[in-house]
């Protein structure tokens, strides 16, 4: 009998979720519960659709075609209330139920909001996670306006930069003493602060909101920031709520293990909404990035399928550019440090028992993705001509066993 | 430092609105003539060291490159020209002996472009190659002067070996050594692939060749490097090498540092230690001593492999031929004077030996005077540079042609003549791995069978013009050519008549 | 699905396969044009002095490419090359950080480019298999 499918959720994961059952079933029925009401997109998309890089119709994920083709029902604008494990079924928001064989939790994240005081005054203010936020924000700002973003991680920035050149001007603060504090060391987000700066953007550090009155934010340090839109952008958290209430391990994000399996039977979870292992550092963490988010889907739908697949080498990484400066970060900045640095570029490799662990470039990104693959793939360092490949990655000095068996048998 | 005498013999012409500095002309030039300088973003040249091999010219993405001689010229003098007044400069500051390769350079005759081929009218009409067979197909060897008989009245088939070659052109003996591995794969394939023959020189047979055996010729020169048992019995024939249209008269001597690896093992000497091919061959003083060695040889291989005898195209030419066909040798190869070498002393290569179309008309019709023809068959080399140049040796009397210079330009030879530095640019003629690679012999060899392919087809077309459906109808066939600008002399030693007559 | 391999064999290390790729793409009508110009090419040569060889996109079965992009800008053909709409690249350079050969790049103008066989531009098959001087660069099914 054709087995129900059901996913929660309709992002990254979700994508992969489905095009991992239909690799291995055709026939089974797929249903999407999806809480916005667009087709699959990328939200790192948004700040491109601010800056006009990227339009709403040419946002989606996937082509048009692709829910029919793959015999796909969205339920758009629902949430799902719960899942009631023992009866096999996800209870939605209207009460609709939907029995289920396997269910994929790829519910993602929420933005955080701080109970800051006065936050109710403010008239004009957005988190910025979804399209929606992005057509709303648009909605509100103008050549005149003055906005003030709370937060310099990913979101605030990409926000700000989405914003530059259509606003008055943008303030951004943050509790923390640097720019993305998450992903860069002091040294990098100094040379991304410069950079922000430059093109005149406003950076308040080590600084944040005390308390909100109408258009004023009345800053910790005394100062006092008048704007026309707020932005909140202080951090996401994993959408866990759903498998915790039905009594499935959770931490900060959904349990899973390596077949992106929860401890419920039948009730898998991928993308921003899990935590697992960061192989590049052995420890459990939420990696809400979009490839990972892709891959464990993709692993979540062919075991749900069927199949037994793992999905074990995954590790937090970031491309982040502003102003054309662009930045990547891989694994965990731990163990032996390689640095370069100039006055437009840093380098820094992290190696540890004959593995590279992780890596920050800045400025200079040009084949980034071969200190990935070291990483993500465990290679031996010492089997391979590491010191070359240091100062400029390349596929030649992984030794030609390596490169006949993976450029095609002749070299 | 001293003045250098010499100015740079050629100028690298860069046309600076299409260069692009991609610096392939860099990468390519094994003489280091190009360079990049990063201060200005462009192209620089060192032309003392260019000799114009024209890599850099043919793998110029934007053709921004030539290369012209050098305007800047000595005083113009008919008796002390430049090339002769710089080599005394050179001699004067090294104290040695001048070293060339390829073929004589110098504007003696060639009697090739005096000869003229016949072709029928009316009477005798010609044939279309492209609607008649043609035969191209030639036999070397010994032949039987008549029909010979057993007793119950059965032909005799026992025949001596002979070499069956689809067309009468062979590639003629380069060594490994003075050319890369990648040329002599690409010569072995083309062989095979064209039911002809290549030649391996004196320096051995390398062990992945083996298997080309079938259209290989083994040879045995004074040196005697890599000659062993397995090594006679790989070949379809074994040459024994007397001497070298480009320096007769004298030895060969392969540097040292040309012997590495491969080379030294399949000559079988130290690596890094010269090969020096001793100007005689130390056993043979007498056609009697020579008729030794061709029985030798014959004696190891069992009589099942014909042996080739090769002389270079000297004075008493008709007289040597003629006591080689009394030898037991089966084919004569004559080399003359403007056949190539990988290096040789440029005053003997300038000035020693005979132009091939004379010795050959000689050797052939002292033979026939002889009666002793048909004992051997002739093969001439010495620059043969196509299908006409062929034809006519053919009717001048030779069974076929061995042909290298042109088998060389095939590959990629350019003939800038120093194959003696090692540096070839087109893989040829170096054993330097980063420049032997640049010959693929996929490429190579097809190149080869391109070309020979082409001289069939023009060999059958100046057949079909004669009115002659057979190679073996024109040998020797004397009627067929007429001179032009050829004094009494010559046109008697060739054995032709004058143009109109 | 027929792809462009190299023989390492045969590499010379000239490089043209570099300014054979970067003209084909450039829609330059001479070569000459691409003088003073910085080029990006799909192609490049690595090795050292004795080995070289030339590397392009591999269009991996299964490419980290594809499930990195955020803009769904890559994807594959139905002959499965590895393709790219740029005008749906928004210069994450998410791609950049994950392909294994280093394969893909910065095109110059803020999005990426890689090669696509060169089945988009006037070349019609791949630039720098017809201009190899060495045939060290083939496109055949493996």
């Amino acid at each position: 009998m054709a087995k129900k499918y059901v996913i929660i959720g309709n992002g990254t994961a979700a994508v992969g979720c489905i095009e991992g059952i239909r690799a291995n079933d055709k026939d089974g029925s797929i249903t999407v519960i999806s809480a916005e009401k667009h087709p699959a997109y990328c939200r790192p998309l948004i700040s491109y659709y601010l800056e006009g890089k990227a339009v709403p119709e040419r946002m989606s994920y996937r082509p048009d075609d692709f829910y029919g083709k793959n015999g796909v029902k969205v339920i758009y604008g629902e949430s799902a209330e719960k899942i009631d494990a023992d009866k096999k079924q996800v209870v939605l928001e209207s009460g609709e139920k939907i029995p289920y064989d396997s269910v994929c939790v790829a519910a993602g994240s929420r933005p955080l909001v701080p109970p800051f005081e006065g936050l109710d005054t403010v008239p004009v203010k957005f988190p910025f996670m979804t399209l929606d936020d992005a057509q709303n924000l648009e909605g509100a700002i103008s050549e005149d306006s003055d906005v003030f973003i709370v937060g310099t991680g990913l979101i605030g920035l990409k926000c700000a930069e989405g914003l530059y050149g259509r606003v008055k001007s943008i303030t951004v603060c943050d509790l923390a003493d640097r720019v993305m504090p998450s992903i860069l060391d002091t040294e990098t987000a100094e040379m991304m602060k410069k950079r922000l700066e430059d093109n005149g953007l406003k950076l308040m550090l080590s600084d944040t909101a005390t308390k909100f009155d109408g258009n004023v934010a009345y800053m910790k340090s005394g100062a006092e920031v008048k704007f026309d839109v707020l932005v909140l952008a202080v951090g996401v958290r994993a959408n866990i709520s759903l498998v915790k209430d039905a009594g499935g391990d959770c931490g900060r994000g959904i349990t899973v293990d390596n077949h992106m399996a929860t401890s419920l039977p039948d009730i898998y979870a991928a993308g921003d909404c899990t935590e697992s292992m960061d192989y590049s550092s052995g420890n459990v963490k939420v990696m809400a990035i979009m490839p990972n988010a892709y891959m464990q889907g993709h692993c979540a739908g062919e075991n749900m399928a069927g199949k037994d697949v793992t999905f074990d080498n995954g590790i937090p990484m970031n491309a982040i550019g502003f102003f054309g400066f662009h930045v990547m970060s891989a694994g965990t900045p731990d163990g032996e440090l390689y640095e370069e640095k100039s006055d437009s570029h840093i380098k820094k490799l992290f190696t540890k028992d004959d593995r590279l662990v992780g890596f920050i470039l800045a400025g200079d990104t040009t084949r980034a993705g071969i200190y990935t693959n070291l990483i993500r793939n465990g290679i031996s360092l010492s089997s391979i001509d590491f010191d070359t490949i240091k100062t400029a990655p390349n596929i030649f000095s992984f030794g030609q066993e390596y490169c006949r068996n993976s450029l095609g048998g002749v070299v | 430092m001293a003045i250098n005498f010499v100015n740079p013999e050629f100028e690298v012409v860069r046309n600076p609105n299409r260069c692009i500095a991609c610096r392939v002309c860099e990468r390519q030039c094994s003489n280091g003539v190009h360079s990049f300088d990063p201060e200005t973003g462009t192209m620089m040249s060192d032309e003392t060291k260019c000799v114009d091999c024209q890599r850099c010219v043919a793998l110029c993405p934007t053709r921004a490159l030539k290369i012209v001689k050098n305007e800047c010229q000595l005083r113009e003098n008919a008796n002390w020209q430049q090339d002769t007044i710089y080599e005394i400069y050179k001699q004067a500051g090294s104290g040695g002996v001048l070293l060339s390769s390829m073929g004589n350079p110098k504007p003696l005759p060639v009697y090739w472009d005096k000869i003229l081929i016949n072709a029928s009218q009316v009477t005798n009409p010609p044939i279309d190659p492209l609607r008649e067979p043609m035969e191209t197909k030639v036999f070397l060897g010994k032949k039987p002067i008549m029909p010979e008989r057993n007793p119950d009245g059965s032909l005799k088939t026992n025949l001596a070996p002979q070499l069956e070659l689809s067309m009468p052109v062979m590639f003629s003996a380069m060594s490994y050594g003075s050319i890369s591995y990648n040329a002599h794969e690409s010569l072995a394939r083309a062989a095979e692939n064209l039911g002809i023959y290549y030649n391996t020189g004196e320096g051995g047979l390398h062990e992945d060749f083996y298997k080309y055996g079938a259209n290989t010729i083994v040879q045995v020169a004074s040196g005697r490097f890599g000659v062993h048992e397995d090594y006679l019995s790989a070949g379809a024939a074994i040459e024994i090498k007397m001497g070298q249209g480009a320096k007769p008269g004298i030895g060969g001597h392969l540097p040292g540092k040309k012997i590495v690896g491969d080379v030294s093992r399949t000559r079988m000497i130290p690596e890094g230690s010269d090969a020096i091919s001793p100007a005689p061959h130390h056993d043979i003083y007498s056609i009697e001593d020579l008729r030794q060695l061709v029985y030798s040889l014959k004696e190891a291989t069992q009589y099942t492999k014909p042996v080739i005898v090769k002389v270079a195209a000297v004075h008493n030419i008709a007289a040597i031929a003629s006591g080689i066909a009394r030898s037991g040798a089966d084919i004569i190869a004559i080399d003359g004077f403007r056949g190539g070498t990988g290096a040789a002393p440029t005053r003997i290569r300038d000035n020693v030996g005979i132009p091939i179309e004379l010795a050959l008309a000689s050797v052939d019709q002292r033979l026939r005077d002889e009666g002793i023809r048909n004992n051997v068959s002739l093969v001439v080399g010495g620059s043969i540079r196509s299908a006409s140049d062929v034809v006519k040796a053919v009717a001048l009397g030779a069974d076929a042609c061995y042909v290298a210079t042109a088998a060389l330009l095939a590959l990629g030879c350019h003939l800038c003549r120093t194959c003696h530095t090692g540096n070839c640019n087109w893989g040829i003629a170096t054993q330097k791995p980063e420049l032997v690679k640049r010959l693929n012999p996929d490429i190579g060899s097809q190149r080869l069978i391109n070309l020979m392919t082409a001289w069939q087809h023009e060999i059958k077309e100046l057949m079909g013009g004669m009115g002659i459906n057979s190679i073996e109808a024109l040998r020797g066939n004397r009627l067929m050519l007429r001179g032009v600008n050829l004094n009494e002399k010559e046109l008697e030693i060739l054995g032709i008549s004058h143009a109109g007559e | 699905m027929k792809r462009v391999y190299v023989n390492e064999k045969w590499c010379l290390g000239c490089h043209l396969c570099e300014y054979n790729c970067a003209f084909a793409n450039s829609g330059l009508k001479d070569m000459a044009k691409l003088k003073g110009k910085e080029i990006y090419p799909r192609i490049r040569v690595e090795g050292d002095d004795k080995i070289t060889f030339a590397i392009s996109c591999r269009h991996c079965e299964d490419p980290i490419c594809i499930k990195s992009c955020i803009s769904g800008a890559l994807s594959k053909t139905p002959d499965g090359m590895v393709e790219i709409d740029k005008s749906r690249c928004v210069g994450c350079l998410t791609c950049v950080l994950v392909c294994p050969y280093g394969a893909v790049i910065q095109d110059g103008d803020g999005a990426v480019q890689k090669c696509e066989l060169c089945l988009k531009n006037s070349s019609g098959a791949p630039a720098c298999v017809a201009g190899c001087p060495n045939n060290a660069i083939v496109y055949e099914e493996r």
